[in-house]
């Protein structure tokens, strides 16, 4: 089905934010199992991939493009420290300008196009009204640095890793979508330290295997994992940086509105290398389905009770849930009665 | 030997040019018809796949060979092959079967010997048709305006390839020593010279990184900072049988073929790239038996939890191996 982006909604403030029948249908439910545990959870992005399916094509591009394009804008606005690009990243940021314009231009065709003179390039972004010339790989002839003119382009963040001295490093990123962590804390860090607080996964050696497979990442093998945690109302922005923005919201959880105050947010993490400079890209797409759209599927709303409900409390004190997740627990139970 | 069929992750090229760049090395133009070749980064390297059909038993030769920068824009890549006195790596079908216009199957670029583009100077030791990887270096390093110093060392009777296009790029910062006209390089005070911060990288014979690194050594270098490239043949070893638990497959594993080598001619798709133990594509779950494990993956622990194996380098420390294929 082709894609039309809905005009713009909110993500913060008066929260307009709203998913189609579409968009609940292929949103990508994350728990295979009724438990769910840390593990080196990837597998290959070849494209194409399932019809239909968020990972259809290697950038997903749906109907909420526009208000996230509109809601990075705001963050770049207030926040440029979410836009990092080290001076050794240039090269990295041309590779996924290439990357990104090729395959938006095959796979959206009606929105997208490049045109190729030898190094001469022309970008069409009809979705933004966007047509700009530029020479590839003179970052001057561009209106914005290379990262964030692509990043203003992407739904989803983005993370450049340079790999060296054994390790990826996060040397270049644009970051305005964040579940709870902060580019600018973590830049110029390597995987295990950015990996830090999380818990488990450095004794249970989740961490080492996932480095080692990352670093072996070649050309044209990329590949996805499913992350996720609770977020209250649709908000993208959630931030280290404006955490008293949001995370004052839990206290605001009751019985009676959980349906519409939790919402499941999946982050689809793409991982490819970069043909030019070697470094290691993420690209970290976030969707968000309220409680009462994601019960709508009674398969969907079974399973999320058991996983809430087996939940190791280590993982609801990491994730931040502890506030509201006895609620919402409860809330779900009636949901899983045989 | 002939080239080999093409699966979906490999690359046909056309043999464009074959040009003689040294008494023994010979430069390989590659082209692809209609398609564009993948971009690559600085250091990368492509594998040949080359078919021998001598005396019936069919061996595929996979050689990694590093790409020269792209003279002629985006859509073609260099190699550069010594003719090597054993046939082992398939160096003599490269300078004796391959002609212009001839077809090869290549894997697409992946690179183990990046640059450490953080590094305050970069000082590169090359030795013979170890040049290759540092022709893709340095027009990234000076596109980067990056602080480079080389030191070229060769026999002039068999090696010493691309000496104009190195004092055209380097100037004064290029240093030659010619081993048949007597002339050596002290690698000591070379390495005593540099500021803080520098990276050095080597690339050619086990003995030169050898020199260098004791040099390092000495002078108190941190080992992170010294880089060389990684490919070596597989060692040899005691023949040893390889058994396939889910196929029930039971592969005899020749003294002086690796085990990554006798799963391929047996047809097991199985991944690589490095061929030299340090990407960890190959990496294969063992299920019986004590592995030999000689790659550079591996942590040590994982080495003792005897659980998998890196087939492109490692052995059997006894006469069998049971895998999980
Ligand atoms: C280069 C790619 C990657 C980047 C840039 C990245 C980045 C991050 C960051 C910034 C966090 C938040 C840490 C915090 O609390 O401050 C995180 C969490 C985590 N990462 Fe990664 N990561 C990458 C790859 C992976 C891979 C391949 C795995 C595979 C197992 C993994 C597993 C995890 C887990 C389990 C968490 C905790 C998430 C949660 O419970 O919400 N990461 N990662
Ligand atoms: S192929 Fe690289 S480790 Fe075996």
């Amino acid at each position: 089905m082709s894609v039309s982006p809905k005009p713009i909604q909110t993500f913060r403030d008066d929260f307009t934010y709203t998913n189609s029948d579409y968009a609940i249908e292929r949103f990508p439910f994350p728990f295979p199992e009724d438990a769910y545990r840390y593990s080196v959870n990837i597998e290959s992005h070849k494209m194409p991939g399932v019809k239909d399916s968020v990972s259809e094509h290697f950038h997903d591009v749906d109907e909420h493009y526009l208000s996230e394009m509109a809601e990075r804008d705001l963050v770049i606005k207030h926040r440029p420290s979410c836009c990092i690009t080290l001076p050794h990243m240039d090269l990295a940021c041309w590779d996924l300008i290439d990357l990104s314009m090729h395959h938006l231009s095959k796979d959206y065709p009606e929105h997208f196009s490049l045109e190729k003179t030898d190094d001469q390039w022309v970008w069409e972004n009809r979705l933004l009204g966007l047509k700009d010339s530029f020479t590839f790989g003179d970052s001057s002839t561009l209106p914005l640095p290379p990262l964030e003119y692509i990043g203003r382009q992407l739904q989803g963040d983005i993370a450049l890793m340079d790999q060296r001295d054994n390790s990826l490093f996060m040397d270049a990123g644009v970051v305005t979508c964040p579940a709870d962590w902060s580019l600018a804390f973590d830049a110029g860090m390597s995987f295990s330290e950015w990996h830090g607080p999380v818990p488990f996964v450095h004794s249970e050696g989740i961490i080492d295997r996932a480095l080692k497979f990352l670093m072996a990442i070649p050309q044209g093998g990329a590949t996805r994992r499913l992350n996720w945690t609770l977020t209250i109302n649709p908000r993208m922005d959630t931030s280290p940086e404006v955490y008293p923005d949001w995370g004052k919201d839990k206290t605001t959880v009751t019985p009676e509105n959980v349906g519409d105050k939790v919402y499941l947010r999946v982050e689809m993490q793409v991982f490819d290398r970069m043909p030019r400079s070697n470094a290691l890209m993420i690209c970290i797409r976030t969707y968000l389905i309220s409680m009462n759209d994601l019960v709508t599927n009674p398969v969907w709303a079974k399973r999320m009770h058991r996983t809430m409900q087996t939940l190791p409390p280590e993982l609801v004190e990491y994730k931040g849930l502890t506030r509201f997740h006895p609620i919402l627990v409860e809330w779900l139970s009636k949901y899983d009665v045989e | 030997m002939s080239s080999v069929n093409t699966k979906k992750t490999e690359l046909t090229v056309r043999v464009a040019s074959i040009k003689q760049v040294a008494p023994a090395i010979k430069e390989f133009l590659l082209e692809a018809d209609n398609v564009s070749l993948p971009a690559y980064s600085a250091g990368s390297h492509v594998v040949v796949l080359m078919e021998s059909d001598e005396q019936e038993s069919k061996k595929i030769f996979r050689n990694p060979y590093s790409l020269l920068s792209d003279s002629d824009g985006e859509n073609s890549y260099r190699i550069a092959v010594r003719l090597q006195d054993s046939s082992r790596g398939g160096s003599v079908f490269m300078h004796q079967s391959v002609k212009e216009g001839d077809r090869l199957t290549i894997k697409p670029p992946a690179n183990l010997f990046a640059p450490y583009w953080r590094a305050k100077k970069h000082v590169l030791f090359a030795g013979g048709v170890g040049i290759t990887p540092f022709m893709s270096y340095l027009p990234e390093m000076l596109r980067r305006s990056a602080e480079v110093e080389m030191h070229y060392m060769f026999h002039s009777n068999v090696t010493g390839a691309y000496q104009d296009e190195l004092s055209q790029m380097l100037g004064d910062k290029l240093h030659c020593y010619d081993s048949d006209q007597s002339v050596r390089c002290r690698i000591y005070p070379v390495m005593a010279a540099q500021p803080i911060g520098t990276h050095v990288y080597i690339c050619g014979p086990e003995s030169l990184v050898k020199a260098v690194q004791s040099a390092a050594d000495e002078l108190g270098w941190p080992a992170s900072a010294i880089h060389y490239e990684a490919f070596s043949a597989p060692a040899p070893g005691k023949p040893f049988v390889a058994e396939l638990k889910r196929t029930g497959k039971r592969i005899e594993v020749g003294s002086d073929e690796s085990l990554l080598e006798a799963l391929e001619a047996a047809e097991v798709d199985i991944q690589s790239s490095c061929r030299g133990g340090v990407c960890g594509r190959c990496m294969t779950p063992l299920i019986d038996g004590q592995a030999d494990h000689r790659d550079q993956f591996l942590s040590d622990d994982e080495k003792a939890r005897q659980d998998c194996v890196m087939p492109c380098v490692s052995r059997a420390q006894n006469d069998k191996l049971v895998l999980d294929l």
